[in-house]
């Protein structure tokens, strides 16, 4: 087996491991933590795909962040221990029948295309060059995105504050 | 990377990504629905850098992954906010017995 191989199938598990426990986990806590498996994984992925600064973001970002942020709604919100409460789960056998055949159709077309650019170039340091096209390019959208973020910001607060009566 | 391919990344993407609509139709939990939109987010963001890896411009592929990931923690920080908005006022995160943001 080669190298690529041999780090590959232990990423890909871990990230879908994370997913399976995320949708199927009983107990919502333990599916905020099964989050972070999976988030490890893509970012494995990420590297893996030769993407440096894209799997550092993922890190700060999610792992950093959305984990945590996920985490504190979790425990702020009640009995987050009696899964019937918790985490309800219905129309389980249509949801499976939908998903199951909508990945099943996606991996009979992804094996059977033959893709074209197989011959990879090596990989090189990305962030030099994402920094270039944010600035240049991208400097519409990335403008844009800070004001988004702004927004964001403020909207958070206001909706997530206690009503002064 | 030899014996791993395009459809390697493709295929676990499609797995991630079956999963967290499992987890959007199938939770009752708002907070649920969320992790399970993360999931569909990564699914996403794993084929645009697959993508790009096998392409002649692997940089715009990047680019597209940062800015959805900017915009997944806008939405998770908004959407979280939400819920524990409606917690405060109605003390449930049902999404079935929800229906107004105040009361």
């Amino acid at each position: 087996m080669q190298a690529g191989a041999l780090v590959f199938y232990p990423v890909a598990a871990l990230a879908i491991a994370g997913a399976a426990l995320v949708a199927l986990s009983t107990n919502i806590v333990h599916s905020a933590f099964a989050l972070l498996g999976m988030l490890v994984g893509v970012c494995g992925l990420y590297l893996l795909l030769g993407a440096d600064f894209v799997a550092a973001v993922q890190l700060l970002i999610y792992v950093g962040g959305v984990v945590v942020l996920a985490l504190f709604a979790v425990m702020l919100t009640h009995r987050v221990g009696d899964p019937v409460v918790s985490n309800r789960s219905v129309g389980r056998l249509p949801a499976l029948s939908i998903c199951g055949a909508g990945a099943a159709c996606c991996l009979v077309v992804f094996w059977r295309v033959g893709w074209q650019g197989e011959r990879l170039a090596e990989p090189v340091a990305t962030t030099a060059a994402i920094g270039d096209s944010f600035l240049k390019e991208y400097v519409l959208p990335f403008e844009l995105a800070s004001v988004v973020l702004l927004a964001v910001l403020v909207g958070a607060v206001v909706v997530s504050r206690k009503e002064l009566k | 990377m030899e014996g791993i391919g395009l459809n390697h990344f493709l295929s676990v993407s499609a797995i991630i990504f079956a999963l967290g609509w499992y987890c959007v139709l199938t939770r009752r939990n708002a907070i649920g629905i969320l992790l399970g939109i993360e999931l569909i987010l990564n699914a996403a963001n794993l084929n645009f850098v697959a993508f790009a890896r096998f392409s002649d411009r692997p940089i715009d592929g990047q680019i597209f992954t940062i800015f959805i990931i900017m915009l997944a923690a806008a939405e998770a920080a908004v959407g979280l906010a939400v819920i524990l908005g409606i917690y405060q006022n109605f003390g449930l995160t049902d999404v079935e017995q929800t229906e107004s943001l105040r009361l």
